[in-house]
């Protein structure tokens, strides 16, 4: 690269080339306005609604929304269901980005030593998160959950366990087609460490795919988080998911359909916003699609 | 050919062994492992735990037990129900028709209908119909399958009256158009989401077939444009397909489970949260490695079908 090419490189990140293409991608820039708007409105509602989630008002209940000030009506114990969405938004959207985070750098170290390595431990690798992949994630999740005491923190755990193989297959594969070329095996005249050369010169090229799977990852781990809590072995009430929040509202749902539509309206509203960015940054950064 | 079938023998049975494993390691977590069914029985004193933990064989080293458990798995010992004592495997039996009932049925729907929206959008390119179709697939992927469930139940059942809530048929009733008109609701639920990757495959898979050689030589050949898209686009395009009906055995599962629950399908999903809530660990077990074994051998089938159809691929 010369000198020209150097200045012509934009200072600023929103000036790149793939800012400017993912700001050209409508459904891209719905899916950040929507997320933006539902994470603020999960961190910033519950200061703002004069209801605490675990204040029972019995003489409230069942409120259908717009009924006085619960905009979104009541549960069968009178607790405003606008203060639990906004908290439980606050959970779900918390465990499906940690989670996310957890595959994503799981998923990366196990991708880059099997691509980078290859061989027999390459091949070992690779099996494993076949193995992985062979089951039904919510058996081995559900599995998983009963057998251990389902915490936050474990839930995070559980879901990672099952969400970092698609990670790991993306990474390998771009590291094994980058392995030979001319800048690695620079790095390795130049004497630099495997670790060096596999975390500091191989990875940051293929930031590109891993950025996207990360976005799909958010998607499925929220769902996920919200199908278990859903089936009452994720997160534990009285602490409110968008999953557990439609746990009971199955026996309501000619009662107070709203206590099922309202959730599950926000859970799709989040998930289909990160696929929405997801198919966004495909496009602006290049990556070919699992489906195109 | 041969070749072809040995090697992909061999890596399934490699993916077994890793399965089983996974699967012996989730064992070893659960609380009291094989032992907790022992311990709740007020009768039992230390001393009978140590003596049953001995002739179990649960005092052995880690890797001894697994070779001894797997070697049960294979010689279809798979433990007892906590619940009623019969054998593992007869209860999945009893409850598999259900599970590959609403399966089947439900990707049916998927290939049908994913299909043509796949197909359509791939000739009406750039489209209205196209643009939604990407869009509708990238919501359906969305949308939690309990709770498109839940909505049909609203709207189905209790606003319309025209479909059943749940369950596999009526007591007392049974005839095929019970079945079927119990089968209508959880299995639309369940295609949902495969209809929207179905399709999207598909589009991309027509594409491809289109700009193909074969394709223009049969246009070239004087062939009418519907002969040339049924027989020559859509066959090609369908063969890549049959792996992905393979690759989405374990989603599929996971929905059918999920579906079971909503609609008090009687099938494995049902069966699994039922053990989970009585703690009923071999039945749990069992049915995690059962449906582990279900999507290796779909994998294995799915390429062997294509083989058979493909010789670009056995050839190669």
């Amino acid at each position: 690269m010369n000198t020209l090419a150097l200045r012509d490189r934009p200072s600023r990140w929103w000036q790149s080339r793939v800012a400017r293409r993912f700001a050209q991608h409508p459904l891209a820039l719905l899916g950040l306005v929507m997320i933006t708007a539902l994470t603020v409105a999960c961190v910033v509602g519950p200061w703002l609604l004069p209801y605490d989630i675990l204040q029972i008002d019995l003489r409230a209940r069942f409120a259908p929304p717009l009924t006085g000030s619960h905009i979104l009506g009541t549960d069968p114990l009178g607790r405003d269901l606008a203060a639990r969405l906004f908290v439980a938004g606050r959970v779900s959207l918390l465990v499906g980005f940690s989670a996310m985070l957890l595959s994503v750098v799981v998923g990366t170290v196990v991708g880059v030593i099997a691509g980078y390595r290859g061989g027999w431990l390459g091949a070992a690798l690779m099996r494993t998160v076949d193995g992985f992949l062979a089951f039904p994630s919510i058996f081995l999740v559900l599995a998983l959950s009963a057998a251990l005491q389902p915490s936050p923190l474990m839930i995070v755990v559980i879901i990672a366990v099952t969400k970092w193989m698609e990670v790991a297959r993306i990474v390998e594969a771009e590291v094994r087609s980058l392995r030979e070329r001319e800048f690695v095996l620079a790095g390795r005249m130049l004497g630099l460490s495997s670790v060096h050369i596999m975390f500091r010169e191989i990875l940051p090229n293929a930031m590109g795919p891993i950025t996207v799977a990360a976005s799909l990852t958010v998607a499925r781990a929220i769902l996920l988080e919200a199908y278990i809590s859903f089936l009452g072995y994720g997160i534990q009430p009285p602490l409110p998911s968008w999953g557990n929040m439609l746990n009971g509202a199955q026996q309501y749902l000619s009662s107070a359909p709203w206590m099922a539509i309202i959730p599950g309206a926000a859970i799709t509203i989040a998930v289909t916003s990160f696929n929405f960015i997801g198919d966004g940054l495909r496009d602006a950064l290049d990556v070919k699609g699992e489906h195109g | 050919m041969r070749g072809f079938l040995l090697h992909r023998l061999f890596q399934s049975a490699v993916l077994l062994v890793i399965v089983s494993l996974i699967g012996f390691a989730t064992l070893s977590l659960m609380p009291g492992g094989p032992m907790a069914q022992y311990g709740l029985d007020p009768g039992m004193t230390q001393d009978d735990l140590a003596r049953l933990k001995q002739q179990l064989g649960l005092d052995r080293p880690l890797w001894v037990q697994y070779f001894d458990w797997a070697w049960r798995l294979l010689q279809g010992d798979w433990g007892k129900s906590f619940r009623d004592g019969s054998a593992v495997l007869s209860v999945i039996g009893r409850h598999i028709f259900a599970t590959l009932l609403l399966m089947g049925t439900s990707t049916v729907i998927a290939i049908a209908l994913g299909s043509w929206i796949g197909i359509r959008g791939a000739t009406h390119r750039h489209s209205v119909f196209d643009y939604l179709a990407t869009i509708g697939a990238m919501i359906a992927l969305s949308i939690p399958t309990f709770w498109f469930g839940l909505i049909g139940i609203y709207f189905f059942t209790l606003k319309l009256g025209w479909l059943p809530a749940g369950n596999m048929y009526t007591i007392g009733d049974g005839s095929v158009l019970d079945y079927a008109h119990h089968l209508i609701m959880p299995s639309v639920v369940l295609s949902l989401v495969h209809v929207a990757i179905w399709s999207r495959y598909m589009r991309t898979a027509t594409l491809d077939a289109i700009s193909q050689d074969f394709v223009k030589t049969a246009r070239a050949k004087g062939a009418s444009e519907r002969r040339v898209l049924m027989k020559h686009v859509v066959g090609n395009a369908l063969l890549p397909m049959i792996a992905l009906a393979g690759v989405q055995l374990p989603s599929i599962l996971t929905g059918a489970l999920v579906t079971e629950t909503v609609f008090t399908w009687p099938g494995m999903g049902r069966l699994f949260l039922d053990s989970l809530s009585y703690s009923d660990y071999p039945v749990v077990m069992g049915l995690l490695i059962f449906s582990a074994i279900i999507v290796i051998l779909g994998n294995l089938i799915a390429d062997i079908v294509i083989a058979f159809v493909d010789p670009r691929i056995r050839l190669a």
